[in-house]
């Protein structure tokens, strides 16, 4: 079943909306409502499902009804008409006191200026989704400061939020949305505020945190680089009306209509996507407390060939074949004894039209390594998974031949 | 235009002063109330001698600049100086009103400042009604306070909280309607009741710009001292009217700098605590 499922979801701005209603039923264009009416159409009948554990996104430029959708998901905004089921209960049908319990157990936000108390401290700003549900003051400490070693700001709890920098403030706002352990994550343009580099960081934690707590997460961002790197799943927003769900490569290589089409037209996937797009989770082993035996295991379970290994901390050290592990496993012999240390890497960063040399010329899979780290592996057939359409491709070529003739 | 009968105001007024006179016991509860409050209050700060009253203003006063020495060496030579003169006693009965009045401005107004940010119809009755009250001459509210509440302290009070309490009101107000939409919607995403969200952010961000109104009901206030003092509120404003009496003007401006160095410890005070806390 759905994690969310909203049905008909209508938002209309300004005095008696009910004309404004009908005349939307009837299909009338936005201008043409507002000419006839004076009522702004903010969002116009939505329908959409965010599936458990997914990274839902939600695009549009401004004015698009982005903002007042995601709202329209908690109820900061009251929805005119329609349904937003959250694991089949209806928000929209709520009284004020189960939506507060909803809010404060399911659904938490995450802003785009933040939204910090400044009166607050680092902790206290955390603390402040579980102290309105009135749980214990040290339990709260516990939860709150959890929350705030998984964004990395452990030791910052006595801080202001004005004494730190923007991408700190965000990771704040992130735990302080993580402390009440919800379900569901909304974030409103929330890196949109920060500058590019710091930006790519969240996003890139953002993807690693999600790695670990699937949670069902709800991205609003007007930056289709930003939807393309994070989101599962893309919605194209346009005058309040959805104009395409689907995946990143669905919207890039299928566009419903032209506006979607000139959105995307200037991306070319090479460069949008990089290699930590492609990369999947490796099988690893640990010099430091495995050895060929438990490495041959492991190739076996999961059928490959050769396998990568490092050490606790999980710094790349180097990649074994099976053929060597079994002939260590006879001498007797550790891994480190016959690990292959020259192996190619890449960072997770690199565009994927850089990565195409590499993949293509190496016998293993490409590690992905950042400071050290192993991050993943890329195998050839998910680099050109990645590209695979030769729409754009062609459409291009026949470009290129257009203007030479 | 002179076709037209005077208008019966000023004798509907009377009627209204007259009927509500009737109502002889609905006035004796905050008459009793007042009085009770000026006369411990006066009670208790004559009750301090001087010299520690002295040390303990000037104490207050060095901890809530944290520590400078501009203040506490005013609040020291200042009050040192009213003692000289011999106002020491009047200061205090002043110093009492002042604090009572503002008191009550602020127990009222606060509340009436939350509603009005809280509701719009609520903001569009009172805010002309506050209008009224600041720019009707202060001089009026004296003549029904005194056939309600007779003469002396009480009917000042009165008199002064009509005229101290707007900014208190208002500034409540403003300063609730000023947090960002975005913090009111963080409170209200987290699941905050109404009342988790006015203590827990609304007012906590609007404490400056309230603390800034109290500042104003305090001043206002202290410049309706000798008014207050025409209709029997004892202290340094009997003293200034008494001046004006006897065209003396020396007298007068002694009583007059002592309300004005008054006037400049309970601001900078005020103003000092209001600094001494947000963390901006």
């Amino acid at each position: 079943m759905a994690k969310i499922k909203v049905e008909n979801l209508t938002k209309i701005f300004g005095k008696k909306p009910k004309k404004a209603l009908d005349l939307l039923n009837k299909n009338t264009s936005k201008d043409e409502i507002l000419k006839l009416t004076g009522n702004t159409v903010g969002v116009n009948k939505a329908d959409f499902e965010v599936q458990d554990g997914e990274i839902f996104v939600i695009m549009g430029l401004s004015g698009s009804g982005k903002s007042t959708l995601v709202r329209l998901l908690n109820r900061l905004i009251e929805p005119t008409t329609g349904n937003v089921w959250i694991d089949g209960v209806d928000l929209a049908a709520m009284g004020d006191k189960e939506l507060r319990e909803v809010r404060r157990k399911k659904l938490s936000m995450v802003f785009q200026k933040f939204g910090l108390f400044p009166f607050r401290t680092v902790l206290e700003n955390v603390e402040f989704g579980l102290e309105v549900q009135g749980v214990e003051k040290d339990e709260r400490k516990a939860k709150a400061i959890s929350s705030l070693e998984l964004v990395g700001l452990a030791g910052y709890e006595n801080m202001y939020p004005n004494e730190l920098s923007g991408g700190m403030q965000q990771r704040v706002g992130l735990a302080r949305a993580l402390a009440n352990d919800p379900d569901v994550l909304l974030m409103d343009e929330a890196f949109s505020a920060l500058d590019p580099l710091i930006r790519k960081d969240m996003q890139d934690e953002l993807l690693d945190l999600q790695q670990k707590m699937q949670k069902t997460i709800i991205f609003i961002t007007h930056d289709l680089d930003e939807a393309l790197r994070i989101g599962d799943r893309i919605t194209i927003m346009k005058d309040g009306s959805i104009v395409q769900v689907g995946t990143p490569e669905d919207i890039l290589t299928n566009p419903e209509s032209d506006y979607v089409e000139r959105f995307v037209e200037d991306v070319d996937r090479s460069k949008v996507f990089t290699a930590s797009h492609v990369m999947k989770r490796p099988e690893t082993v640990n010099a430091e407390k495995d050895g060929p035996r438990v490495a041959m295991q492991r190739m076996k379970d999961t059928g490959i060939s050769s396998i990568y290994v490092t050490n606790r901390k999980k710094e790349l050290l180097g990649i074994v074949s099976a053929e060597e592990v079994s002939k260590a496993v006879k001498e007797n012999r550790s891994l480190l004894d016959i690990i292959e240390e020259n192996v190619p890497t890449v960072h997770p960063d690199t565009p994927l039209n850089e990565l195409f040399d590499v993949v293509s010329t190496s016998p293993v899979p490409l590690a992905v390594v950042e400071e050290g780290l192993l991050k993943g592996i890329i195998i050839r057939g998910a680099v050109l998974a990645a590209l695979s359409s030769g729409q754009e491709v062609n459409k291009d070529e026949s470009t290129t031949e257009a203007s030479a003739s | 235009m002179s076709l037209l009968p005077r208008l019966p105001l000023a004798d509907g007024i009377d009627a209204v002063v007259d009927w509500l006179k009737g109502f002889d016991g609905l006035f004796d509860v905050p008459k009793e109330f007042i009085g009770f409050t000026v006369n411990h209050l006066s009670n208790g700060l004559s009750f301090i001698p001087a010299w520690l009253f002295i040390i303990l203003l000037t104490g207050l006063a060095f901890f809530a600049t944290k520590k400078r020495l501009g203040l506490p060496a005013f609040v020291f030579f200042g009050l040192m100086f009213i003692h000289n003169l011999g106002y020491w006693s009047d200061m205090m009965l002043t110093l009492s009103l002042v604090l009572t009045s503002a008191g009550i401005s602020v127990i009222l107004g606060i509340p009436f400042g939350i509603w009005m940010a809280k509701n719009k119809t609520v903001e569009s009755i009172i805010t002309p009604i506050l209008d009224f009250m600041q720019t009707m001459p202060a001089f009026v509210y004296l003549i029904p306070a005194v056939v309600f509440f007779g003469i002396g302290m009480v009917p000042g009070v009165i008199a002064s909280v009509i005229f101290a309490m707007p900014p208190t009101v208002r500034l409540t107000n403003l300063g609730i309607r000023q947090v960002s939409t975005e913090l009111i919607e963080a409170s209200d995403a987290f699941g905050s009741t109404p009342l988790q969200k006015l203590f827990k952010v609304q007012l906590p961000m609007a404490k400056k710009t309230i603390m800034a109104g109290v500042n104003q009901s305090i001043m206002l206030a202290l410049s309706m001292v000798v008014i207050a003092s025409m209709i029997g509120a004892a202290g340094l404003g009997t003293k200034v009217y008494y001046a004006v009496g006897r065209n003396d003007a020396g007298g007068g401006f002694e009583a007059g700098i002592a309300l004005v160095i008054l006037a400049i410890i309970l601001d900078r005070l005020t103003q000092s605590f209001n600094r001494q806390k947000g963390v901006a």
